[in-house]
């Protein structure tokens, strides 16, 4: 989903704030959103849902609230869409309404597709990413969409997170790290980017 | 659910994060999901066990040794392994090496992806919006102003890690080092420095 967590390239923000000293956790709360969490992904209850139920809070609330507020957040969601808790419970514990993300808007996928194991594009190749903008979960930036570069790394072959967080099956496909330069992404010379991607998010560059 | 009829539901919540946290915490002792007793041992390793200290061995063993540098170049996760450091978030590490001509630096413009075993969890700077967002728009203006100057003449590499690979970035090896031990050049690398924000 074109979602607010989809950052790169956006214009507007001022000075990356760095905290001198900083702790690992803020507040005791932090730490607890944390083992929260972890104990809900080693439990497997947040398997294919715990970064697209962070996408799916309100961009508002996302961009407003501490990073820990979103894996609290997401833990939540998820647990309750794992069936595991109700929002009735979570509002009842909670003495008010508890504050999840947006209900799930892709459609579950029957069929997870074709694995494969090749790599289909060479060291050098020269790539383009499709232009895709699916409701569900992806893994393809919006910056590098439609864009143009060249394969710069052949890596492992794992699940594309596109289907495994919708679909009971998963499929497994090739990855890269695909080079491009400044003046394809922002239409002026500076620093290349390089951004990994699954087989299925690139096509031929003139197809 | 219908939204009308749970006004704050999808929103920002007017309830402190604290009493959220207070309230899912006990469901999931309730249903046996959370263990307390089990999982501190787990957040103890992740508070105190990692951290920069581990990526500083890596690259001080690699400014030392020239076939570790060379192994930890071609297969970065089985060299990190060589030094006991694996794990979540580290199963596929790639080794980025600083030349007098080229500056790597990371960055995860979708999430917050992070090499854990030799790094720690990451700070929150990584995780803001503005650095997701401009790092790779105008890596060069960001470096500068977080302290780190590029010269014009080196090419800056950004690495957005949107997949499995964590990256981690081996930084040049100052001048006026030469007599120093190992344990030596591992106190002189900064955690910045192996993200690719700061120059030693």
């Amino acid at each position: 989903m074109d979602g607010i967590h989809d950052l790169g390239g956006v214009q507007g923000f001022g000075a990356v704030e760095v905290e001198r000293d900083e702790p690992t956790f803020h507040a005791d709360w932090e730490r607890r959103a944390f083992r929260l969490t972890m104990a809900a992904m080693m439990g497997g209850l947040l398997a294919g849902r715990f970064r697209h139920a962070i996408e799916r809070m309100d961009p508002a609330w996302y961009l407003s609230s501490p990073y820990y507020e979103h894996w609290l957040t997401a833990t939540a969601t998820g647990a309750v869409e794992a069936g595991v808790l109700s929002e009735a419970e979570l509002d009842q514990r909670l003495g008010r309404t508890f504050a999840l993300a947006r209900p799930i808007r892709a459609p579950v996928l029957a069929e997870p597709g074709t694995s494969s194991a090749r790599h289909r594009h060479g060291l050098g190749s020269a790539v383009r990413v499709r232009e895709w903008h699916p409701l569900g979960h992806t893994r393809a930036p919006r910056y590098v969409q439609g864009k143009r570069g060249t394969v710069v790394r052949l890596d492992g072959v794992f699940s594309v997170p596109d289907v495994e967080y919708h679909c009971t099956g998963r499929r497994t496909e090739p990855t890269y790290s695909v080079c491009f330069e400044a003046t394809e992404l922002w239409g002026e010379a500076g620093d290349p980017v390089h951004v990994d991607l699954w087989e299925s998010y690139l096509e031929a560059p003139d197809g | 659910m219908a939204e009308s009829s749970q006004p704050h539901r999808h929103h920002s919540p007017t309830t402190p994060v604290e009493e959220r946290v207070e309230a899912l915490e006990a469901l999931l002792i309730e249903k046996g999901v959370l263990d307390p007793a089990a999982i501190d041992a787990v957040i103890e390793h992740y508070e105190h066990r990692i951290g920069p200290m581990n990526g500083a061995k890596v690259v001080a063993r690699a400014w030392s040794d020239p076939d570790y540098r060379a192994r930890l170049l071609k297969d970065g996760t089985a060299a990190i392994a060589e030094l006991g450091f694996g794990g979540p978030e580290g199963n596929h590490m790639v080794v980025l090496e600083n030349t007098p001509q080229i500056h790597n630096a990371v960055v995860c413009t979708l999430c917050s992806c992070y090499p854990w075993p030799v790094l720690g969890l990451p700070p929150n700077w990584y995780k803001s919006p503005p650095y997701r967002a401009r790092m790779v728009r105008e890596p060069r203006v960001v470096l500068a102003e977080m302290g780190c100057h590029v010269p014009a003449d080196v090419e800056i590499r950004v690495w957005d890690s949107s997949a499995e690979v964590r990256y981690l970035v081996l930084p040049e090896r100052p001048e006026g080092t030469d007599g120093h031990t190992e344990e030596d050049l591992a106190a002189l690398v900064t955690r910045d420095s192996m993200i690719g924000v700061a120059r030693l």
